[in-house]
């Protein structure tokens, strides 16, 4: 019921071009993460497919339909905006309630359909207040009754987490989850934040400059990158890479290998470097590294390690888990 | 400000402030004191100043007026008549400026702001003829046209400002929601406009109120406004100066308090924008 | 961004308001240019004809317009100095923590809301009357004589009228400015040591410049016409005293009917005018890229 599919969109503002040439499939119920820095087009990708902004080439597919010259109001969507946008004049009643009353049903059912919403998101003994007079967390999951009310093919979710602060935002990450689970409706979700993606996605689509350099589960961008950037995106803290000679290697233009892949060994073993920071977290262990020709590295050890500022230190990659990239830094597969 | 603050700074500030407050409302307070007084005690020296015999009889002879009723009709027709045009005609323009902007939206407003700089003076001359051979001299329609057309450029700049502080992701949701731009308008853009379309009603009926060029030099009798009315005291006949005070308060009095709710207006309107 | 349909729509609704102010522009305009460069009194109708530039060099070289032009220069550099010195000081004061500080701004705004003819024959009357204006009577408390305005300062006379009328508007515009200024950069400055007259110099008056710029531009614009003021107390007298360009300009038109004449100095003005507004054009354009 919820299947999208897109196939080479493109979006431009005169010279510019936002979104290159888009090619994806989304599965009715999934899960989807847009994810990538500021400005990679994340955000045009989804008001494209909400309708807000016009393609410039290319199709869209709802359930096998092209909505491409289908405004917004007719693509059975729903969108939580970054900022709520909550109709400010209407009660929380009224603004659940706003797309119902578009399409036309009966009062009746419109209030039983909003009093369930409501009752899903902990929002009944809000709903004569107006949203001046709610927390942000409050208005949060009013944007999202006001979506899921509607039984849309999907969710469009545009970075819904950034106005909250730590704490509420891990909290409502599993309330958003277990919610689209339950309901079993497509969502697609954009955000720049590569942990909400990793712990949310189904699938996660990395776009960087208009490009979509790759689409898979959070498993596969993590084990398996195409690319250096898809590499430096995903995990965190970042992907160490080095070049040159003193890797000791010639297979490859640039080596990859995540912190918690770096393995502190015994005088002689590996790559040298003296720690210039020591961060214990009691649970892990950072150490930032000077490695002299292969610049700094970053080492994640699970436990306490005894080193500090000053002292020497020996880093071997595991072999297992060693990433190769060639100079155009796509990764070189066996 | 300072964080500490003095109880002597608020002693020497307050004096300060209520000494020049009352000095710069001086002449307005004599005006109405005068008003309420005989016509030999308002000619009075030396000055009465509290200590006189009240009367109402003032209010009554210019009441009774009926040519300062008639024109006090005329003030409320045309300000209110070239008000509620200017926004018609406004509303959609200032609408399409600041939902579907172009490359050039900035240069149109820039330049209908221009039109407002344009001293009025300059066209004296043949929109004088223009009105004399349309038969449009000391007519109503023809004040209101160009009051209209002298406050457009006001009414559509304070309107845009207002709309553009809609946030545009509301009026996405309610796309989103299923509304059409019919639809779209009504049930979200208008509420939420409402205070803005209302201030900018208020002012603009103040500044059409007080529009003193063209209502002096495009109407004498039949459609003249107040400002003409009390301008026709100007040549004094004899003691006149009570019934003067109290016309005068009944010209001002609605507009002074009406304008006291419109300063933020005040500054957004006649400032275009370039204060914040 | 608005997508096709919205484009569309948008471009009707903004034509009915462009095209009016487009007619309201030029159609006038180009009459004033055209009638400019005619002979043409309204006294005898059927005689205009064509002199070109004259009416440009006659208007120009014509001591009334001299005369005018410096009373419209003391008028208006005269309301910018007293609007500005006074409004400056009594913006600063009503920011400060004030009893009642509602009422005084009050006091303070409602000139700017009196319609000019009003103000001006209170001012004429009530106060300025030589024999029994207020102002007159304040004057004998001291044992001076009292100063028949309208005979011996016309032109101050107009201008104390009209500084009264814009001091609120200036006082309103600079508290608003002070009201947005920034309160952390304040804090900021004194925990680095500097006095509050320090504050004042290098923070508050910069930040004051530009308020005061577009103060000073706009109340221009305005009071290059003053008219009711005059047309009300001293018809432009006595003799040419109080007679500012626009003045001038009403005299010629609907006094002597000199249509020509008129025309030409109505272009005077306009040029004059645009001058100033290309300036405040400029600062509003920049403004409305933030």
């Amino acid at each position: 019921m919820g299947q999208i599919t897109l196939q080479g969109v493109r979006k431009s503002f005169g010279p510019v071009n936002i979104i290159k040439d888009a090619n994806l499939d989304i599965a009715d119920g999934a899960f989807v993460v847009f994810v990538g820095p500021s400005g990679c087009g994340k955000t045009t990708l989804l008001r494209l497919i909400a309708g807000l902004e016009d393609v410039t080439g290319g199709q869209i597919l709802i359930d096998g339909r092209n909505v491409v010259d289908v405004p917004p109001a007719k693509r059975g969507l729903s969108m939580v905006f970054q900022s709520y946008a909550l109709y400010p004049h209407m009660s929380v009643r009224g603004n659940i309630a706003f797309g119902l009353k578009m399409a036309g049903l009966p009062r009746a059912e419109i209030d039983r359909k909003v009093e369930a919403a409501a009752a899903t998101l902990n929002l009944t003994p809000y709903l004569e207040r107006k949203p001046r007079d709610l927390s942000g967390g409050q208005r949060q999951r009013v944007a999202i009754g006001r979506a899921i009310v509607r039984e849309p093919k999907a969710f469009l979710f545009d970075e819904p987490l950034s106005n909250l602060d730590a704490a509420l935002r891990v909290q409502m990450r599993l309330e958003v989850t277990k919610l689209q689970k339950q309901l079993g409706t497509t969502a697609i979700y954009v955000t720049h934040d590569q942990v909400e993606a990793m712990t949310m996605a189904d699938k996660i689509v990395v776009l960087n400059a208009g490009d979509v350099e790759q689409y898979g589960s959070p498993l596969e961008l993590y084990e398996r990158p195409v690319n250096l950037f898809v590499a430096g995106f995903i995990g965190s803290p970042k992907m160490n890479f080095v070049s040159g000679e003193a890797t000791g290697r010639n297979d490859a233009a640039t080596l990859g290998i995540r912190p918690e892949h770096l393995r502190v060994g015994q005088e002689g073993e590996g790559w040298p470097g003296t720690v210039s920071v020591a961060e214990h977290l009691g649970s892990d262990t950072f150490l930032y590294v000077d490695a002299g020709k292969l610049g700094t590295l970053t080492v994640r050890y699970v436990g306490e390690l005894n080193l500090k500022a000053g002292d020497p230190v020996w880093l071997s990659p595991d072999p297992a888990r060693l990433h190769r990239f060639d100079k155009e830094g796509l990764a070189i597969r066996t | 400000m300072a964080r500490k603050v003095t109880s002597r700074h608020v002693v020497v500030s307050t004096a300060a402030a209520w000494l020049f407050g009352f000095l710069i409302f001086l002449p307005i307070l004599w005006m109405v004191l005068t008003s309420f007084k005989t016509e030999l005690d308002a000619f009075a020296m030396p000055p009465k100043f509290l200590l006189f015999h009240w009367t109402m009889e003032n209010y009554a002879t210019v009441q009774s007026r009926s040519d300062y009723l008639h024109h006090a009709l005329n003030s409320i027709m045309i300000a209110g008549g070239s008000t509620l045009i200017a926004m018609l005609i406004a509303v959609p323009a200032a609408w399409s400026m600041a939902f579907a902007p172009t490359k050039r939206t900035k240069d149109v407003l820039l330049w209908m702001l221009s039109t407002k700089m344009m001293p009025p003076v300059g066209v004296l001359v043949p929109i004088y003829l223009i009105y004399r051979d349309f038969g449009l001299l000391d007519t109503r329609a023809g004040l209101i046209l160009i009051l209209c057309l002298g406050n457009l450029p006001i009414v559509i700049w304070m309107l845009f400002t207002y709309f553009k502080e809609i946030p545009k992701d509301i009026l996405e949701a309610a796309r989103m929601d299923g509304a059409t731009i019919g639809r779209e308008l009504v049930y979200v853009l208008t509420p939420m406009a409402v205070p803005g379309l209302a201030s900018t009603l208020l002012l603009n009926f103040i500044l059409a109120w007080n529009e003193a060029f063209w209502t002096l030099n495009l109407s004498t009798l039949d459609a003249a406004p107040l400002t003409v009315f009390i301008a026709s005291y100007s040549s004094p006949e004899g003691l006149f100066w009570a019934k003067l005070s109290a016309a005068s308060t009944l010209a001002i009095a609605p507009i002074v308090i009406l304008g006291w709710f419109t300063q933020r207006q005040l500054v957004r309107g006649l400032t275009f924008g370039a204060v914040k | 961004m608005a997508t096709q349909q919205t484009q569309v729509l948008g471009r009707t609704l903004l034509a009915p308001a462009v095209v009016l102010l487009f007619i309201w522009m030029i159609v006038p305009l180009a009459m004033t240019i055209y009638f400019s460069t005619l002979h043409y009194s309204l006294l005898d109708p059927g005689t205009e004809s064509f002199v070109g530039l004259e009416n440009f060099r006659y208007f120009l070289t014509d001591p009334a317009f001299l005369t005018s032009l410096q009373n419209t220069l003391v008028l208006v550099g005269s309301v910018l100095a007293i609007t500005i010195f006074l409004g400056t000081p009594l913006a600063l004061l009503l920011d400060q923590p004030v009893i009642g500080r509602n009422i005084v701004r009050l006091m303070v705004i409602a000139p700017f809301f009196v319609m000019p003819t009003v103000s001006a024959l209170v001012w004429k009357n009530l106060l300025m009357h030589p024999v029994s204006g207020l102002f007159a009577w304040i004057a004998k408390l001291f044992g001076a004589t009292p100063i028949d305005w309208f005979t011996d300062a016309p032109l101050l006379a107009v201008i104390l009228i009209v500084a009264w009328q814009w001091l609120p508007f200036a006082t309103l515009i600079l508290l608003t400015a002070l009201q947005s200024q920034d309160e952390e950069q304040k804090e900021a400055a004194e925990m680095d040591g500097a006095s509050a007259l320090s504050r004042f110099i290098y923070l508050t008056l910069p930040h004051l410049a530009r308020p005061i710029t577009v103060v000073i531009l706009i109340e221009t614009i305005f009071l290059l016409t003053v008219f009711a003021e005059i047309f009300v107390t001293t018809g432009g007298g006595p003799g040419l005293r109080t007679t500012n360009i626009a003045f001038l300009i009403y005299s010629q038109a609907l006094i002597q009917f000199d249509v020509g004449n008129a025309s030409a100095g109505g272009l005077v003005a306009v040029v004059i005018a645009n001058i100033v507004a290309f300036f405040l054009v400029r600062i509003i354009g920049r403004n409305l890229e933030t």
